[in-house]
């Protein structure tokens, strides 16, 4: 088991070696971005100062092995933009958008188990056909559409909720998050429910494939037979059994949920690492764009880690190579 | 019962303010500041943020003109020296008076800050500040220099106590984000929010507001939506699509203005062969666009005032010159051209291309409002004089590197650009030192002239302008500079001005202001 450890974890950094350099290399050949950051009316002289002062006039690979060096005693160099070290600023910005998938993934759950069990259960029903294909829209509408669309009905229609930013603050077990105020709530509610709908409809669709494969099994026929209530077969067998596949899926999709809630977070003004990500890269903010991606893949490296690690202790079946044999 | 008073005492806290009748105003704008500190990054955003916290020794008012701020006049009192005035009764927001020793340490700090990607040192390179008493200061050149009030005015004044010493960071945490501005720094939450309180000390106009609080909200329709559900009250930057429709409603009112930035065409008039020209069917030849009667013909070609109506949605002004009228330098003889093909393609003829030439436009996609769709309405327009054109838009992130130096020896890449231009200093002398001089790294002229238009009587106007002190002597030598420029060589082709648009909640409006910023003394009860 150590040793498998230790094996993933030499992997990993090797994924994070290659992929830095080509994160690296590729921004660079996209450009700088001198001509966009200096003010138009700078002189010759001064753009050229700003040039050297970032390093732009040395080789890609001198840059890049300059990099390597700050990175290996922690610094991830400086934003080009704001002119503050990299790290902090995404860590900074991370505790708002891990608030608002854990909140997405807490919707599409209420939301989508209920009613992937029921089309599940009564596949035949009109209600049902109706869940299955409302779950399409979820997959199929582009996000910043409908983010849009909720705001005009929940916000400017009926003036439910707020249209933008992040609420008030509190805290609860010394963590701050905008999830222990009412006011913190309203403002998250529509973000995430946008977030959420694309993770709900897969999420539903799985739950009812589950349900459509286990009412067939024999322990539901045994537990029927046993004359157990209706519901206990549903809530405990049934359940029990579908959340498995479920549970896995979405312990991998957190990590999508966080890296990829960019456009959400632009259309709510979430102050989040996506909105982070998502201005650098317009800005060609290169020290960001490379350290976000690092923990980016950090993160998911260690989730497939942790659920690889799950699995053997959760079902012996599986087992994992090179720590057996 | 527990829980019911729980809810209570929520419910009174949630109101109470209310109730103290504290005044608010939150602000939606499209661009967030890179910074607190107002010397760290010379850009848009930046400069009209700090405005609120900073104050600067000349200000400049909605339209562009200088107006006394922290000095109260400024004079020339010989050919190399200015005299500025300071005011006596300004308190820091810390209490501490505000001297001459500020305006100093100012003059050293600003062209210094570490790590700054557009430093403020092209405002204060070759000035030498003086302190004559605490209330005095003198400004010393080399040579006669006429733009020092124009210079002055986009310089943030910071306190000398609070600044020593301070980095870039201490701004963005408020340690040092102390200033003479109608509002005081409360909080600043990246990507969130920026939270001011009310400076009572104000030497100016009295702050109305108790907190204002500044939202970046990046996409337009989100900025839209945020001003109609009434989470904000104001609103720059509403897009040209929505400006129909939110003209009927009632629940915001629209304020338009002029901007000082021109859209423009610049065009490579340098290079023997330019990269993106081609002759019909993709053969190499001789540049037609260093020929004056092509350029002519393609200004011609503009139908200006349907680009106006259709593209812009009515929000732009035809333009013939490098700023609206109205600005210092401005030419009184400049009219746009007219929209006229058939001596267009007499011209064509003339210079012996009759049969037209391939071309491709280049332009951003994210930068100026709907510039793509001015780079396709372009190649439409000019098709009809034979030049067939293909049109190549992209993100500025990577254009506006290889329109300035995307070619071989950092020359720029492409043949014909869409650009636009701000004249930050409010006077036709930055955009015809900037765009149409001789590019001359030595002399620091021409360092966004990516067509290199060259002419040695234009290059002699623009520095007879810059050593005329006497300002109405130096608008003639610019209006003369930019009649030779544009209207006689085409050096570049002017398109249209743009119009800004703000969005108020009902009851107010927002005087616009030709610079673009969006500043809380212009939101007005209506």
């Amino acid at each position: 088991m150590t040793v498998y450890i230790l094996q993933r974890t030499l992997q990993s950094f090797v994924v994070l070696f290659v992929m830095s350099l080509i994160v690296f290399c590729g921004v660079n050949l996209i450009g700088d971005p001198i001509y966009m950051m200096i003010s138009p009316e700078s002189e010759p002289a001064e753009i050229e100062r700003v040039i050297k002062e970032f390093g732009f006039d040395r080789p890609v690979l001198e840059q890049y092995w300059f990099f390597l060096k700050n990175v290996a005693s922690g610094d991830f160099g400086r934003s080009f933009v704001q002119g503050i070290p990299a790290l902090p600023l995404i860590l900074e910005r991370f505790p708002a958008t891990i608030e608002l998938a854990v909140f997405s993934l807490f919707i599409s759950l209420v939301i989508a188990l209920p009613l992937g069990v029921y089309a599940g259960l009564y596949p035949e029903r009109k209600s049902s056909k109706i869940i299955m294909s409302g779950s399409i829209l979820g997959f199929s509408m582009p996000t910043f559409w409908v983010g849009i669309m909720l705001i005009m009905l929940f916000a400017v229609k009926l003036d439910w909720l707020p249209s933008t930013g992040r609420g008030e603050l509190g805290t609860f077990l010394g963590i701050e998050s905008s999830l222990f105020t009412l006011n913190g709530l309203s403002h998250i509610f529509l973000p995430a429910l946008n977030l959420a709908l694309f993770k709900l409809s897969s999420v539903l669709r799985l739950t009812r494939a589950g349900t459509r494969e286990v009412i067939l099994q024999d322990y539901i026929k045994f537990a029927r037979a046993k004359g157990l209530s209706h519901s206990r077969v549903i809530n405990v067998h049934l359940l029990k059994n579908i959340l498995i596949p479920v549970v896995t899926v979405i312990g991998l999709e957190f990590g999508s949920l966080v890296a990829f809630s960019t456009v959400t977070e632009t259309v709510f003004a979430w102050p989040g690492a996506g909105k982070l990500i998502i201005d650098s890269v317009y800005n060609l903010d290169r020290p960001v764009i490379v350290a976000y991606l690092i923990i980016i893949v950090a993160f998911f490296v260690f989730l497939n880690l942790i659920v690889d690690i799950l699995y053997s202790f959760l079902d012996p079946r599986v087992r994992i190579k090179g720590s057996s044999e | 019962m527990n829980i019911f008073k729980k809810i209570v005492a929520l419910l009174v806290i949630c109101i109470v303010p209310s109730i103290a009748h504290s005044k608010t105003l939150k602000i939606g704008v499209a661009g967030e500041p890179s910074s607190i500190d107002p010397h760290y990054h010379n850009v848009g955003p930046n400069n009209m943020f700090s405005t609120n916290i900073f104050s600067m020794l000349v200000g400049q008012d909605e339209n562009q003109q200088t107006i006394p701020d922290l000095a109260t006049s400024w004079k020339p009192i010989n050919d190399t020296t200015w005299e500025f005035k300071l005011r006596n009764d300004v308190k820091w927001h810390d209490g501490s008076k505000f001297t001459a020793d500020d305006v100093i340490f100012t003059a050293t700090r600003a062209p210094n800050v570490p790590k700054s990607p557009a430093s403020f040192g092209i405002y204060l390179k070759g000035k030498t500040f003086v302190k004559i008493d605490d209330y005095t200061v003198h400004v010393k050149t080399e040579k006669p220099y006429p733009l020092m009030a124009n210079d002055l005015s986009v310089v943030k004044i910071i306190s000398k106590k609070h600044g020593e010493n301070a980095t870039t960071e201490d701004y963005n945490s408020g340690k040092a984000a102390i200033g003479t501005g109608p509002y005081k720094f409360k909080q600043y939450v990246k990507g969130d929010k920026i939270v001011l309180e009310k400076n009572s000390d104000y030497f100016g106009k009295k702050p109305e507001y108790d907190t204002v609080e500044i939202k970046p909200i990046k996409s337009g329709p989100a900025r839209v939506a945020a001003l109609l559900s009434g989470d904000v009250d104001l609103i720059d930057g509403v897009p040209p699509v929505d400006v129909k429709k939110l003209k009927k409603n009632k629940k915001v009112q629209l304020s338009s203005g002029p901007s000082n930035r021109v859209i423009y065409l610049h065009i490579d008039q340098f290079r023997e062969k330019s990269p993106h020209v081609r002759a019909i069917g993709g053969g190499d030849i001789k540049n037609p666009l260093m020929d004056v009667r092509v350029r002519k013909a393609i200004s011609l070609a503009i139908n200006r005032d349907a680009m106006v109506a259709k593209v812009m949605e009515g929000l732009a002004i035809p333009a013939g010159q490098l700023l609206p009228k109205g600005f210092h330098g401005v030419s009184e003889n400049m009219k746009p051209d007219p929209y006229d093909i058939k001596t267009a393609k007499q011209l064509m003829k003339e210079a012996g291309y009759g049969k037209g030439f391939e071309l491709t436009i280049h332009g951003p996609n994210d930068r100026y409002i709907n510039d793509a769709k001015i780079a396709e309405a372009l190649g439409q327009m000019l098709s009809k004089i034979g030049i067939k054109c293909k049109i190549e838009t992209m993100p500025k992130a990577v254009y506006f590197k290889r329109a300035s130096a995307g070619g071989p020896d950092k020359t720029p890449e492409f043949s014909m650009m869409v650009l636009g231009w701000g004249a930050g200093s409010g006077e036709a002398s930055s955009p015809l030192k900037s765009l149409l001089a001789t590019h001359n790294k030595e002399k620091g002229m021409g360092g966004a002239n990516r067509g290199r238009h060259s002419d040695p009587k234009v290059d002699a106007l623009i520095d007879k302008a810059l050593a005329t002190v006497d300002s109405p002597a130096r608008g003639k030598i610019l209006a003369e500079a930019t009649e030779l420029a544009v209207g006689k060589n085409y050096g570049i082709i002017p398109i249209h001005y743009q119009v800004n648009t703000w969005g108020a909640k009902a009851g107010y409006s927002y005087l616009p202001r030709t610079d673009e910023y969006t500043v809380v003394a212009g939101f007005q009860k209506k």
